[in-house]
């Protein structure tokens, strides 16, 4: 494992720019002047202070490949939350945050790594693993990569364009939790060994999984593909939450 | 002084001086770690601390449940950020697995079913510091949560805690583990903020 860059310190950041993603999830993107770049699957830390003095910090994953000072994050909005209410629903152009990083060396996609590839992701775990398929096609690596998006109901997909946008050599399936489109093969319910089966690599491809959402998500799917063979090293996991779909 | 977000206020504050800076209060018991759950049947299981002399003890399940066990009631920090307060655990202190252990190392390495690693100084582990842990709010440790079986070190950043604890390697140097080789600090006292390398 390489060294992820020496610890930076806080940055202030600001809002330069916001894309709804769902109801209740949008995209912010931030101007970091100084920004060090970074991996695909890596966070940051985010620090938000109130007049008082009071402040609160939350992980977010980065959401795309490093564009000069510009970083993107996508925060789903958590009932009752601290941090993220505002992030989704007070926050506009202009406003600041400080931010710090990239976090993390362990799940993270390299460019130049040649093994196939699974994401599975469940909720907002969409959010690194968006930002790995970005760095595929940025970089123009011909890894085969295989998206497994396990949703709530069809209105809470991220990045529906483009994902809906053909990209050779990736494959998206959508799995519903709760509600599934009109006439949709597959029943709603949570994730399944046959979708695994199915929507991943065999485990002999030696894959490089990488599993992201909330716990309860994260723990099921890493289950499911040890138990379909793959390795424990293979499988890469984010776990972002206590509860959730 | 620090840049003030507009429109930010947070929740009325709580948790007071028992709070890490940078903490915030959970109720609920949040997940971290880098890989699947590792399941261990306990008739599998063994415990192990190896010395920097090359001498091997070993426990069995059934060794660590004749042991006198604590039933510590701590406070843990994650490096993520949350902090729980009044956690209640059942556990062998290491100062009893330690006691027919002869050894002049300074380090220990604790390692994990699944591979995971973390370093610390020995001396964090000892002097009522430290538990091998196999009961959680009364009941069985669960598996996502470490079980059968996870070191308690509370009063460093949680990921020091290994879950799925396997044994500890006495050694006469530091030698960094898994989430220290990864840009986490090596120490991780949560009062000093020692996230990361170089905090
Ligand atoms: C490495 C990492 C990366 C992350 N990346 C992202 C990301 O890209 N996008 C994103 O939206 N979030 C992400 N998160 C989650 C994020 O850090 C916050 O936990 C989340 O935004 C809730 O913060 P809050 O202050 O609004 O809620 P809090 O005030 O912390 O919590 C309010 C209530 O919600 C519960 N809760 C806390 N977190 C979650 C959660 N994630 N899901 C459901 N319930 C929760 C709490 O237990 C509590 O009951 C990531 C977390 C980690 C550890």
């Amino acid at each position: 494992m390489t060294r992820p860059p020496r610890r930076p310190t806080w940055r202030a950041a600001r809002l330069t720019g916001v894309r709804p993603e769902t109801g209740s999830a949008r995209t912010l993107r931030f101007e970091v002047p100084g920004w060090p770049g970074h991996l695909a699957g890596q966070h940051v830390d985010v620090r938000v202070t109130a007049e008082d003095g009071y402040s609160a910090q939350r992980s977010y994953s980065l959401a795309a490949p490093a564009d000069g000072d510009a970083i993107e994050l996508t925060v789903e909005a958590v009932p009752d939350g601290e941090v993220s209410p505002y992030l989704t629903e007070v926050i506009e152009a202009g406003d600041e945050v400080e931010i710090r990083g990239p976090v993390g060396g362990w799940f993270v996609w390299r460019p130049e790594s040649t093994a196939p590839v699974l994401l599975v992701g469940g909720g907002a775990g969409i959010v690194p693993l968006m930002a790995m398929i970005r760095a595929r096609r940025l970089a123009g690596s011909r890894v085969p990569f295989r998206l497994l998006y396990s949703l709530r109901d069809p209105g809470s997909r991220y990045y529906a364009d483009e994902l809906r946008r053909p990209d050779p050599g990736l494959d998206v399936a959508y799995l519903y939790s709760r509600s599934t489109p009109e006439g949709w093969p597959r029943l709603a319910g949570r994730i399944m060994l046959d979708d695994l089966a199915e929507g991943g690599w065999p485990a002999d491809f030696e894959p490089d999984c990488y599993v992201c959402g909330p716990t309860g998500f994260v723990e099921r799917a890493a289950d499911l593909l040890l138990a379909l063979g793959h390795a424990p090293g293979r499988v890469r996991t984010e776990r972002f939450g206590p509860t959730g779909g | 002084m620090a840049i003030v977000s507009r429109g930010f206020h947070g929740r009325p504050r709580a948790g007071g001086d028992r709070l890490p800076p940078g903490q915030y209060l959970v109720d609920d018991f949040p997940v971290l770690s880098a890989g699947p759950t590792p399941r261990v049947p306990t008739d599998r299981w063994e415990f192990v601390i190896d010395t920097e002399s090359g001498q091997t003890h070993r426990w069995s399940w059934q060794d660590l449940m004749a042991l006198p066990s604590q039933t510590p009631t701590v406070d843990i920090h994650c490096v993520t950020r949350w902090s729980k307060l009044d956690t209640t655990w059942e556990g062998v202190s290491l100062d009893v697995l330690f006691e027919d252990v002869e050894t002049a190392a300074d380090y220990a390495l604790v390692h994990s079913y699944g591979g995971y690693t973390t370093n610390l100084p020995l001396e964090e582990l000892l002097d009522g510091k430290a538990w091998i842990a196999h009961r959680f709010d009364g009941e069985e440790l669960a598996p996502v949560h470490g079980g059968p079986a996870r070191l308690l070190v509370p009063h460093l950043y949680l990921w020091k805690s290994a879950k799925w604890v396997r044994g500890i390697r006495l050694l006469n140097e530091d030698w960094p583990g898994f989430w220290e080789t990864a840009g986490y600090h090596n120490f991780g006292d949560p009062w000093l903020e020692q996230r990361y390398e170089d905090d």
